[in-house]
């Protein structure tokens, strides 16, 4: 690929997220339109029917699983999906090129890093949606991840270079495969979060906003959604500290120094660890472990964009 | 669970209550998550502001600018804020709250694990759409048949029967139960987060670290003397540092020399030879930036690295006072690089300060400086002076400064290797370069047991979060017309669970199992026929 006027794996790798861009937007647009045509649903039975005794909630057995009479907006949900699918398998391509090119993992700087990202919400979202219908969801996990891949390009974008010595070990390959699986994980468990508090007005307001919202799952499936995505990812993200760790103690000698981008990792570590202890706490069970979600992923945030380019760390190996 | 505690609204006045009801404050749900955010919060700050175990220079350079705020700061602990007072007392109270909330869930949980699940609710069989399932297999035949299936797959059972009462009409009954590790696996993930503390604070308490630089050819042997630096735990002695040496033989480096990232550091490497106690052999080593060695149960890390440019300082007599490689302090990525020469044996005494260069160049707004951190075009910028090195006033100087206050300059001067600096008090040499490296050594006997109470945390978190703890309950009992009714439900106790997939896996069970009983009844039939056709 390397003779005169064809494209170098380089250019091919940006050809290639330039391309999943396009096609992610026109997912968020199919997304936004089926999100705004949603109809009250006709169906008052799920599969499983169930009712408060003094313990907790009992599940009773309902074989019948009404199908779900089609809306106008499904039809471009689905859309939205497959376009969805194929932007995800542009990314890999892309991200997949980009490593080639640098001949290492696509993860030395906040550039790559951010397109690995943004490839980390999209499998999330994909990989979940193989198991239940997240249709609902597309929009709120798809401008995200569209959002990331624009900021790469334009602000963090860097020209593939080998990794400084630091960098260099198989600990990174681990720590941040975890990572970028958590960063996946959390947004869209922010997304399903912010969802539930949108929802949990309408539905305590008596259903105004039937249209938009009336797709979306209540807010009590929304919530429970939200807790089954940190539960998988707070242990993940217990890993990934502790693969960080383990790699900072080859690196520097010791295994936790208090460094600002390790202090964030903890304070997002307590933090989920506060919203899981939330979700079995009077009184907290609801929005409020909603808004501990969110600010979560606004701790991860801050630790990745905020850390790396404005404080001096350790770690500040942005390459911007 | 503690959550289902009855909050008390205003404490007890008698001192005994008062302590009760400050005990349960603190060890409920809601403190803890308190706490949890407390933690979280005031973490903050140090990521913020300099802290002083990272950047003490730093530091000092905030206070000075800050006059009022900076010092204010300082005595309430803002510059090493993870070892403030009140960041130890947030998470030791989270810790004695984390105790007294586990040790007693530890008891309940090993009496549960002991006791046959609870019998099954007589109103089963009243639930709201709850349907019977009509079939012709005996009670008895269906509820052993389940419950035996339900042991062999890992379920806590109980069977019995209820004689029928007034509107109720009884029947036998299975109740099972499983994801007990749910809760095992809450509970050592909180008392491995005890271990965590007690690990990290014995590593604190009996560890050390020091740093030290070594040229190119030099030594070192581990004694508190040798180190540039050097702190130890509260409980570190002087006996706790093993007495092992080693030389480092040679050190490599290369830089990125593409356009991206020009300069950026690829490789560093230091080849050392060992010795685990004196006379002892020697071993040949490698240590690289992610690729520590240990020795004698310490840990020896490349951390920095610079370069030592070589001098040989001649008197005006022509005597050699001075010939060695001094270590310069990188000063920017492109090792420009600061150091002094002091030579307090000539007649009068002199000193340098040196400016070296390893890829040099020169503008009007940054003077000399490196452009590339290779040594491609080294030279070095030198100011002489002459007169009283102040050395022997007592007060201990740094070996990075020169003190010119009883001093006069002979001038300045750049050089290229091999050239010669001649002066009225005698002549310096620039002979060439060699580079040193900076190891980082730490003792820390609590990493490992760190480790390992991490990792059983993440491991025990993972089962927890993975495992829901359910309840089945399956009623048998015969209807007026001679068939049987079975009925199951079931009942998630973790939050958020749903169990229709083990009642729906239970109704598999039986309806296998009646279809087994109806294949071997047809069976049997049929053989009787072949037999009366005989
Ligand atoms: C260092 C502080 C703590 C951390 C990081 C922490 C973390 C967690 C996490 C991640 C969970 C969810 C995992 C699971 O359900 O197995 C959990 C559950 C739980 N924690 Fe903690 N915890 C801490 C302190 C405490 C304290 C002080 C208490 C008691 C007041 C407590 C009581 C509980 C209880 C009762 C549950 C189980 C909730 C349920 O049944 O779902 N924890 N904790």
């Amino acid at each position: 690929m390397t003779d005169g006027g064809s494209m170098s794996l380089a250019e091919a790798s940006n050809a290639a997220i330039y391309a999943t861009m396009v096609t992610l937007t026109v997912a968020m647009v199919l997304f936004a339109a089926s999100f705004a045509s949603g109809r009250r649903r006709t169906t008052s039975s799920s599969s499983v029917a169930s009712r408060e005794t003094a313990e907790g909630s009992v599940a009773v057995i309902d074989r019948v699983d009404t199908a779900v009479a089609a809306e106008p907006g499904r039809r471009l949900a689905n859309v939205a999906m497959s376009l969805t699918w194929l932007a995800t398998g542009l990314l890999t391509v892309g991200l997949v090129l980009r490593g080639l090119w640098a001949g290492r993992v696509p993860w030395g700087n906040m550039y790559e890093f951010s397109i690995s990202s943004a490839w980390g919400v999209l499998v999330v979202f994909l990989v979940l949606s193989t198991r239940r219908d997240l249709r609902w969801l597309g929009l709120f996990v798809v401008t995200p991840a569209l959002l990331t891949l624009g900021l790469a390009v334009t602000v963090l974008y860097t020209e593939a270079a080998q990794l400084v010595p630091a960098l260099k070990s198989y600990w990174l390959v681990i720590h941040v495969s975890a990572a970028i699986i958590c960063a996946g994980a959390f947004t869209v468990a922010a997304s399903a979060a912010a969802l539930s508090l949108v929802q949990s007005r309408r539905e305590q307001r008596g259903l105004t906003w039937q249209g938009v919202m009336a797709s979306t799952p209540s807010t009590e499936k929304l919530q429970t959604f939200t807790s089954r995505i940190i539960a998988f990812a707070f242990p993940l993200w217990t890993f990934a500290v502790i693969a960080g760790a383990i790699w900072a103690e080859n690196a520097w000698g010791r295994y936790w120094g208090w460094d600002p981008k390790e202090t964030w990792a903890f304070i997002t570590w307590v933090v989920y660890a506060a919203y899981l202890h939330a979700r079995s706490t009077a009184g907290w069970r609801g929005n409020r472990a909603s808004w501990i979600a969110i600010l979560g992923l606004v701790t991860f945030l801050i630790n990745y964009f905020g850390v790396n380019i404005f404080v001096n760390s350790l770690h500040s190996y942005g390459g911007l | 669970m503690s959550d289902t505690r009855v909050e008390a609204v205003a404490p007890p006045l008698d001192s005994q209550g008062f302590l009760r009801w400050a005990w349960r404050q603190l060890t409920s749900m809601r403190v803890a998550l308190i706490l949890l955010f407390a933690l979280a919060v005031a973490s903050v700050p140090g990521s913020i502001l300099p802290q002083r175990g990272n950047n003490p220079l730093l530091v000092d350079e905030w206070i000075d600018q800050q006059p009022i705020l900076g010092p204010l700061l300082d005595r309430l602990g803002f510059f090493d804020v993870y070892g403030a007072p009140w960041f130890a007392a947030i998470y030791l109270l989270l810790f004695v709250s984390l105790i007294g909330c586990v040790l007693p869930r530890v008891g309940h949980h090993w009496k549960a694990m002991r006791t046959p699940p609870p019998i099954a609710p007589r109103n089963l069989d009243r639930m709201q759409a709850f349907s019977y399932e009509t079939v012709d297999v005996a009670p008895a035949d269906v509820s052993s048949h389940v419950s035996q299936e339900l042991r062999r797959r890992g379920w806590r059972v109980r069977t019995g029967s209820d004689a029928a009462v007034d509107g109720d009409p009884g029947g036998i009954w299975v109740s099972a139960e499983k994801g007990y590790l749910r809760e095992t696996g809450n509970l050592i993930f909180h008392l491995a987060l005890v271990l965590i503390l007690v690990a990290v604070a014995a590593g604190g308490l009996f560890g050390w670290r020091g740093n030290v630089i070594v040229k190119e050819g030099n030594g070192f042997s581990n004694t508190l003397t040798q180190y540039d630096a050097w702190g130890g735990g509260r409980l570190a002695t002087a006996d706790s540092i093993p007495p092992f040496s080693f030389t480092l033989d040679d050190f490599d480096v290369e830089f990125e020399r593409s356009e991206a990232q020009r300069g950026a550091p690829r490789l560093f490497e230091a080849r050392v030879a060992v010795q685990n106690e004196p006379g002892a052999g020697a071993r040949e080593e490698l240590i690289e930036v992610n690729s520590p060695i240990s020795i004698a149960g310490a840990k020896v890390f490349l951390v920095g690295h610079g370069y030592a440019p070589s001098f040989i300082v001649r008197d005006s007599s022509g005597d050699v006072v001075f010939d060695d490689d001094v270590v310069f302090l990188p000063q920017d990525g492109n090792f420009t690089s600061t150091g002094v020469i002091k030579i307090p044996d000539s007649n009068p005494q002199l000193g340098f300060r040196g400016l070296f260069l390893p890829t040099s160049a020169i503008d009007d707004i940054r003077g000399p400086h490196s452009v590339f951190p290779d040594a491609d075009d080294p030279s070095v910028f030198l100011s002489a002076w002459y007169g009283d090195l102040g050395l022997a006033s007592g007060v201990p100087q740094s070996i990075y400064s020169l003190s010119t206050d009883e001093m006069e300059q002979i001038g300045l001067r750049a050089l290229v290797p091999g050239q010669v600096w001649e002066f009225a008090q005698g002549e310096i040499e620039f002979t060439g370069w060699t580079r040193w490296s900076s190891f980082q050594i730490a003792f820390d006997p609590g990493k490992e047991a760190a480790l390992v109470a991490s990792v059983l945390a993440m491991l025990a978190l993972t089962v927890s979060l993975f495992t829901r703890r359910r309840r089945i309950w399956l009623r048998a009992r015969d209807d007026e017309q001679g068939s049987t009714l079975v009925g199951v439900a079931g009942l998630s106790k973790s939050e958020a669970g749903d169990v229709s997939e083990d009642v729906r896996a239970v109704q598999q069970i039986a309806a296998d199992h009646i279809a087994g009983r109806k294949a071997a009844a047809n069976e049997t039939t049929s053989n009787d026929d072949r037999k009366s056709e005989q």
